[in-house]
């Protein structure tokens, strides 16, 4: 089987004092969406980071397109092009949209109008709001923010860490519809959702983790029909 | 009544004073409010820089004058001041490599930070006494005025008469045109920019690529210009002496405050308001009032709300006010 474009094999680590993650191994295939979903605590965001370089791995390696990244930084991580969203704090609140952007494609030296323009594209709301603060608009249109700022490097492999968190279900079901749009120019997702239904839905791969461990990993719908994902962690 | 000659004795005593002493508050608040919002810290050692600075702009002055050099009518000093911003500079960086940069290593908290930049106070507070002494020292040389009293008086032939002191002239100039190209700096360019995206957002900045290190360093820089220029304006308006720049720090802090801290358009308005408040109610109205009240009704006392000494009372009364009913200041700064 050829080696996945990213992956973070057999990741064991933790943020200093005992290990999070226990030998997990997430990974994501050129425009697909994986998803990571579990119980609160189960280390998703934490498994997320980790493949960011956000924590020390004690053992395991993150791979990118065959090049072994585990030591790098996250901002050489981004410069090998990989984009990240936190969760939270993910824009900068007193600058514009479009400076958001600008700060976004900050490693870049070439020219990004036709990269904006594309965000503008895939975020229409964006191109109306670019002159005022990121920080006064809505929880969706700061998402569409937040993962707009991390598309101007042009990444090829985009981390979201749940973006949906705090958005009303209308919205929501509109970031999904965005992400997959994303997916198709040829970027890989990696996601962790706390919506876990609707996730795997969209989700190419699942990756449901239990004490930073995986516990089922198959296609999205193959989770979606198995029971005793569906009883333990979709709610029946 | 004489509401004209009212109007022409309170811009000469009040008004055009108040207005250079704000304008060079603004530049040093401005200072406050970078050093708070990017390095997130009550930089205390403000003054005192402040001082080092005006005190090697001063040492430039005399090499210059020495050498015969003269930009008449303008003052010597500004000629030296880019070798104060050197100066300074360099001091300023030594000190965030030698102090600060540690405990932003260690993540300090920020009243670890406001102590060690005490400690620098008291050390760069040293150097200054050290090649300047404690007294006065003045360094104004061209033109003394831009107009004098008896000129105006010729000039409208009013009988209250008014003068343009020429240090007034070019520290109100100076700072309108610092400011313009601060936030010119700050919007419009890219560095400008990484520096309010730090600001705004520390670690997002980090994964957006921007260099903390280089943000830090132009801060810096920054602030050494900032600070030469407020201190050789208030200098050439005032005198030099190294406790007078100490005592600056109170009405700095409080003008920053009161803008809002982490906010320069903030610290700008805050430092007007505080230094019009400062001149404002220590100033002797009489014989404004003398011009303004009818016949017979002309006020007998001097009007005047709080000595002159008292001045730096009215700024802490400020900066209690502001704290209690509005501590995140007019533009909605960040809490101390």
């Amino acid at each position: 089987m050829a080696e996945p474009f990213l992956i973070g094999e057999a990741m064991t680590g933790g943020y200093g004092g005992a290990d999070i993650l226990h030998d997990c191994t997430i990974a994501v295939e050129k425009g697909q969406i994986a998803v990571i979903v579990g119980p609160n605590g189960a280390g998703k965001s934490t498994g997320m980071k980790a493949i960011f370089g956000m924590l020390k791995l004690r053992l395991g390696s993150v791979r990118l397109n065959g090049e072994d990244i585990t030591s790098l930084t996250p901002q050489a991580r981004v410069a090998k092009g990989m984009g990240f969203v936190p969760q939270t704090n993910n824009i900068f609140p007193s600058m514009t949209v479009e400076e958001n952007l600008e700060m976004g494609a900050f490693i870049r030296r070439d020219d990004i109008r036709g990269t904006m323009e594309q965000i503008y594209e895939l975020f229409p709301i964006l191109r109306d709001k670019r002159r005022q603060a990121a920080g006064e608009l809505s929880g969706g249109q700061r998402q569409q923010v937040a993962v707009g700022r991390a598309l101007m490097t042009q990444p090829s492999v985009l981390m979201l860490d749940e973006p949906t968190a705090g958005v009303s279900p209308i919205v929501m079901d509109e970031l999904f519809d965005r992400i997959i749009e994303i997916a198709r120019t040829g970027i890989s997702i990696l996601m962790v959702e706390q919506n876990a239904r609707q996730a795997l839905e969209i989700a190419d791969k699942g990756y449901v983790l239990v004490q930073g461990a995986n516990r089922y990993t198959d296609t999205g719908a193959a989770l979606l029909a198995d029971p005793d994902v569906r009883k333990s962690f979709l709610g029946g | 009544m004489e509401p004209l000659n009212a109007l022409v004795s309170v811009s000469n005593f009040m008004l055009v004073p108040a207005l250079a002493y704000g304008s060079q508050l603004a530049l040093g608040a401005l200072g406050i409010t970078l050093i708070f919002s990017i390095l997130r810290f009550a930089h205390f050692a403000h003054g005192d820089t402040m001082a080092l600075g005006t005190a090697a702009v001063i040492g430039g002055t005399w090499f210059l004058q020495a050498q015969g050099v003269s930009i008449a009518p303008l003052p010597t000093a500004l000629l030296a001041i880019p070798f104060g911003v050197l100066v300074l500079g360099l001091y300023l960086l030594a000190a965030d490599r030698f102090v600060y940069r540690y405990y932003r290593k260690v993540k300090a908290k920020p009243m670890i930070f406001v102590m060690a930049s005490l400690g620098v106070m008291f050390v760069t507070n040293g150097i200054t006494r050290l090649f300047m002494g404690v007294g006065e020292t003045r360094f104004e040389d061209g033109q003394r005025f831009v107009f004098t009293v008896r000129e105006f008086r010729d000039w409208t032939g009013l009988a209250e008469g008014m003068a343009l002191r020429s240090a007034q002239a070019i520290t109100i100039v100076t700072a309108l045109v610092v400011m313009v190209a601060l936030f010119w700096f700050l919007n419009r360019t890219r560095a400008g920019k990484s520096m309010r995206a730090y600001s705004d957002n520390e670690d997002l900045a980090l994964l957006s690529g921007i260099n903390p290190e280089r943000v830090v360093f132009i801060t810096w820089v920054i602030t050494a210009i900032l600070l030469v220029l407020a201190g050789t304006l208030y200098g050439l308006d005032k005198g030099f002496r190294p406790f007078n720049y100490f005592q600056l720090l109170l009405p700095m802090f409080a003008a920053a405050i009161l803008g809002g801290l982490g906010s320069p358009l903030g610290a700008i308005v805050g430092a007007y308001v505080v230094a019009f408040a400062e001149m404002g109610i220590t100033f002797a109205w009489r014989r404004v009032f003398g011009y303004l009240m009818p016949e017979g009704l002309e006020p007998s006392s001097m009007m005047q709300l709080l000595p002159v000494d008292y001045k730096f009372a009215v700024t802490f009364a400020i900066l209690v006010i502001v704290l209690l009913f509005r501590p995140t200041g007019i533009f909605k700064g960040k809490v101390l």
